[in-house]
């Protein structure tokens, strides 16, 4: 850990059970000042979970909470200015208009007039969002209420930002806008924290932590993580992808062959010495082959090949 | 407690009503509803019963008895039959609540100084009625009665007889005994119960079930500052009902009010702090809407209509029950509207019922309060 | 039972309307047996309501669809006999049992006697869940009630399957495990519609339909899309500080679209070769160093967002 820069965020051994089932078992992380920490699982992985306990709405039953240094567990009400929590379901006031929900939640927090006007602003420029500021939050897109409820999130100037799914279903540009604004806030140390279960939004996050269970099992960067993984992976696109994958299932240094779409992955030993060797076999066996070539493990690959089920 | 933030949830809270079209529902069309539907449906009073006549005999004195029930207010003739089949009928059929049956031999009966009998048949299936037609039935004959025995005393030139007792009564408060005005001021406190405790039933619930009452909690806003914020608009929504349903009484039922505005005043509010700290409780215990919403209506529509004093009177009950009564915060509120309404009470003379109320509000007060909790699970 | 062999679904410039909203907008498509189709898009795009057209549960208002080479609007009953569904949050009874669950699916498809016995063993083993028959859906985790929910959206080997975001929320093992058994349906003949918002799952559709406000908005294989859809090519760039170098490269003339992606950056350019150097300079200029910049090979996402945002313009959305 990087001394000068004291964590944002420290949960040390953090256990919450429900009728007696570990919830979330034995969990430590940090998040340091303008980092997007990024906590990556399925449902019932304990992703709320955990959410729920760093936005101190919900106790643990074992374990440490430190944000900003003060101690969230004794004092949940002391932090409650610095951290802003995002749940999954942002319920907005729909009966209320953009502008409404903001000064809303900006009265709640003791935001002045001007603060509020400006930030609001140039958050709501930032979403696209400045000509509905008059609409009410029930009449907006799945993708501008996800950005209204961040921009209601951040009026207050929050050290610490708690988003639960916060893009779940949201079109692919709202989505953007949506990290663009996060990935401002890294430049004005914000500690941010995500939970996901898509795997290609943990792509953006510094570092991940994946979650089984109520367990964190794997904690690093997406590079440090892929790193980790045994084998290479080569994308064989073919226009009998089926045929492509019986092929070269089984042979020599192939550990694996799954089809995807309109392309067959293969997990093998070493790319470079397998490429031709492929190509080659399925070339005898009248496989139409468009191209064959090393791709990057995907994070769905991390979580397979590191987590796989029993 | 932080004056802005209760501002900032009172304002929300406002906005939400004003927009939300069923909560307008509840808070304009309800009492509005319940003011007609009580007023007009309601009514104690017994009048115009329908009865049908079969005149056996057809003589002078047969049709001025007939005569006598047609006068009458509480009568209506429908039909006149010639037979007891038609009678008999008439009742099956229920185009008559009674029969009267006036005998062959009436006139001669009357004349010979042998007691003439009239025959009275009723249909019983409703025998509150049944009762009620009765006794007029019998005031009618018996006036009739009276008159006949006058005439005779007179045709035989001798001085009227006079009754050896008579029972003169004078009615207190309700002179006209008009059942609505003793009827309007329990519609009131009906109103009230229901409208001020739906209202607030769904305040809390409804954020959890639409998910931002998860992000209130993780805010600075406090548990007292919440229930502030939140309880202040609908007291004053409740208030302003109460003018309404006071207005509507007055000039549109004119229903008599000897007291003062202060009065109803001072003790509405009294009782709109309790049925909306109660819907509150409700609502913070129960996380769905739905289900709130139902408690809250079991919870003061039952009680209120039949242990408050509105419906059946309460020393009328098993002393069992009587007892339960006192836990009814309507049966205070009901006693104060009526004594305000009717006898014209000033605060001092209804300190009791409004200790009651004071105290139901303090403890309604404090287990709301400690009923929301600012944690999940 | 189809004129045309081959085709599975038609249909012909589809519409929607609810009041004044219209939610699906034109939509045209035809789909294949063995065939994997993706509707992909955001919530509220219109692909559950496509999808409920096709399955007879909606009327289009205009446009006509076949499905099973029946018309939907006009033998809706007839088109459900031959399909079978799977819906969001898999539609299972969890106060039953494994094998209640597909008895009674069973017995809703009119699945009878000795065809029942043979395609209760084979969803119980398509399941995995030998041995396990007596279980309560409520003791399942995802995957396992993922796999059964499938088993018996099957039964009756409908034609045509339509799976309503079938993964949503599932480990990624699971997903892969779900999706093997997609492909082996699907070789068997079976064609295959699913609706989801994961840019990744689309992935694996042998082609994608992109819905976007109620319309189709490409059509075509993932690499077909990947190819034509991008005008232009997508570079990778990392460096020690990426926030400081998206607002280096986000008013570059030759950055079309700055995306920010964890550490890194993805810049929309023309052409890779030609851009790169303009790129570079500019970085040079504020005094950022980096450590790589070089084109990558799109990703779904990249070619929705250029489809629908336009060159990164920012419309209301």
């Amino acid at each position: 850990m990087n001394d000068a820069r004291k964590s944002a965020i420290e949960a040390r051994n953090l256990t919450k059970r429900f009728g007696g089932v570990p919830a979330v078992e034995k969990l430590s992380v940090d998040c340091a000042p303008g980092e997007v920490f990024g906590f990556v699982g399925p449902d019932g992985a304990g992703k709320t979970t955990i959410m729920r306990l760093l936005a101190a709405v919900m106790a643990p039953d074992e374990g440490s909470i430190a944000i900003e240094g003060l101690d969230a567990i004794a004092e949940p009400e002391r932090v409650r200015s610095h951290v802003s929590y995002m749940p999954q379901r942002f319920g907005l006031y729909e009966d209320l208009t953009v502008d409404e929900n903001i000064e809303f939640f900006a009265e709640l927090f003791g935001i002045n007039r001007h603060d509020r006007d400006e930030r609001a602003t140039r958050l709501l420029a930032a979403s696209g969002m400045t000509p509905f500021r008059k609409r009410r939050a029930g009449q907006l897109s799945g993708g501008m209420k996800q950005k209204l409820g961040l921009t209601c999130s951040l009026v207050h100037a929050p050290k610490v930002l708690l988003l639960d799914e916060p893009t779940a279903g949201v079109d692919p540009v709202s989505r953007r806008d949506f990290w663009r604004i996060l990935y401002g806030l890294r430049g004005e140390g914000v500690a941010i924290v995500v939970a996901t279960s898509y795997l290609d939004e943990a792509e953006r996050c510094n570092r991940l932590g994946l979650l089984r269970d109520g367990r964190m099992l794997y904690c690093d960067t997406p590079p440090a993580l892929k790193s980790l993984m045994p084998g290479q992976i080569l994308a064989i696109a073919s226009r009998d992808a089926r045929r492509a994958r019986d092929a070269v299932a089984g042979r020599v240094g192939v550990k694996g062959a799954i089809l995807m779409g309109d392309s067959v992955h293969v997990v093998v030993d070493d790319a470079a010495l397998r490429a031709s060797q492929l190509q080659a076999a399925l070339t005898s066996a009248d496989v139409p082959v468009d191209e064959i070539e090393r791709i990057a493990p995907s994070i769905e690959d991390l979580f397979v090949s590191l987590l796989t089920e029993g | 407690m932080n004056l802005r933030r209760i501002k900032a949830i009172a304002k929300k809270e406002i906005i939400q009503v004003l927009r939300d079209p069923r909560s307008l529902m509840v808070v304009l069309l309800m009492p509005l509803m319940q003011m007609a539907l009580l007023g007009y449906g309601v009514n104690l009073d017994i009048e115009h019963v329908s009865i049908c006549v079969f005149d056996r005999e057809g003589s002078q004195q047969s049709e001025a008895l007939l005569k006598a029930f047609q006068a009458s207010l509480y009568f209506r003739i429908v039909e006149t039959e010639r037979d007891y089949e038609g009678v008999k009928r008439a009742i099956d059929a229920g185009r008559c609540k009674m029969a009267v049956v006036i005998p062959p031999d009436f006139s001669q009966d009357l004349a010979s100084e042998n007691s003439a009998s009239v025959q009275a048949i009723l249909d019983a299936t409703d025998d509150n009625t049944a009762n009620i037609a009765l006794g007029y039935a019998q005031a009618v004959v018996g006036s009739f009665s009276a008159n006949v025995q006058v005439q005779r005393t007179q045709s035989l030139g001798q001085p009227p007889p006079v009754a050896p007792a008579v029972a003169q009564y004078r009615v207190w408060f309700n002179e006209d005994l008009v059942s609505r005005d003793f009827i309007i001021p329990g519609v009131v406190a009906l109103v009230l119960a229901l409208v001020g405790a739906q209202l607030t039933s769904l305040t809390i619930s409804r954020e959890w079930e639409r998910g931002t009452m998860e992000v209130l909690v993780s805010t600075p806003v406090t548990r007292m500052e919440l229930m502030t914020g939140k309880i202040l608009p609908y007291f004053f929504i409740g208030l302003l009902d109460a003018a309404l349903c006071l207005v509507i009484a007055v000039f549109w039922f004119e229903t008599p009010f000897r007291g003062a505005v202060s009065t109803l005043f001072v003790t509405t509010s009294l009782f709109l702090l309790v049925v909306l700290g109660l819907g509150y409780f409700i609502s913070a215990s129960i996380r769905s809407q739905i289900g709130a919403s139902q408690i809250a209506l079991v919870v003061t529509l039952l009680p209120t209509t039949l242990l408050s004093g509105f419906a059946f009177p309460i020393d009328q009950m098993p002393p069992a029950i009587q007892a339960l009564t006192f836990l009814v915060p309507a049966r205070y509120y009901f006693f104060i509207l009526k004594s305000v309404f009717l006898k014209g009470s000033a605060l001092g003379d209804l300190i009791a019922p409004i200790a009651f109320l004071a105290l139901y509000a303090t403890i309604i007060g404090l287990l709301a309060a400690r009923a929301f909790r600012k944690t999940l699970g | 039972m189809t004129a045309n062999g081959e085709l599975r679904i038609v249909a012909d410039r589809l519409v929607k309307r609810f009041g004044d909203f219209v939610a699906v907008n034109e939509v045209s498509f035809e789909a294949r047996r063995g065939e994997i189709m993706g509707f992909l898009g955001p919530n509220g795009a219109g692909k559950s309501t496509t999808i409920r057209i096709l399955c007879g549960l909606l009327r289009p208002s205009g446009g006509k669809a076949e499905v099973a080479g029946l018309d939907v609007a006009r033998y809706p009953e007839r088109v459900r006999e031959n399909i079978g569904y799977m819906s969001q949050k898999f539609s299972l009874y969890s106060d039953l049992s494994v094998m209640e669950n597909l008895r009674f699916f069973g017995g809703v498809y009119g699945v009878k006697g000795a065809r029942l016995k043979e395609r209760l063993d084979f969803a119980v083993d398509m399941a995995a869940l030998k041995g396990r028959e007596d279980a309560l859906v409520a003791d399942l985790s995802g995957g396992w009630k993922q796999r059964l929910a499938l088993g018996c959206a099957v039964l009756h080997e409908p034609a045509i399957l339509f799976l309503d975001e079938p993964t949503s929320g599932v480990d990624p093992a699971s997903r892969r495990r779900f999706w093997d058994l997609i492909y082996a349906l699907a070789g068997a003949g079976v064609c295959v519609v699913i609706t989801t918002h994961y840019m990744d799952e689309a992935e694996y559709c042998n082609r994608i339909a992109l819905i976007n406000g109620g319309r189709l908005a490409a059509l075509g294989s993932p690499s077909e899309l990947k190819r034509s859809a991008i005008r232009g090519e997508i570079l990778l760039v990392e460096g020690d500080d990426p926030g400081a170098m998206l607002e280096a490269l986000e008013g570059a003339p030759a950055a079309r679209d700055v995306a920010p992606f964890g550490s890194s950056l993805h810049i929309l350019v023309d052409d890779a070769a030609r851009d790169t150097p303009a790129l570079e300079a500019r970085l040079k200029e504020r005094g950022l160093g980096w450590s790589r910049i070089e084109p990558i090979k799109p990703t779904l996402e990249d070619v929705f967002v250029q489809l629908v945002g336009g060159d990164g313009a920012r419309g209301p959305r």
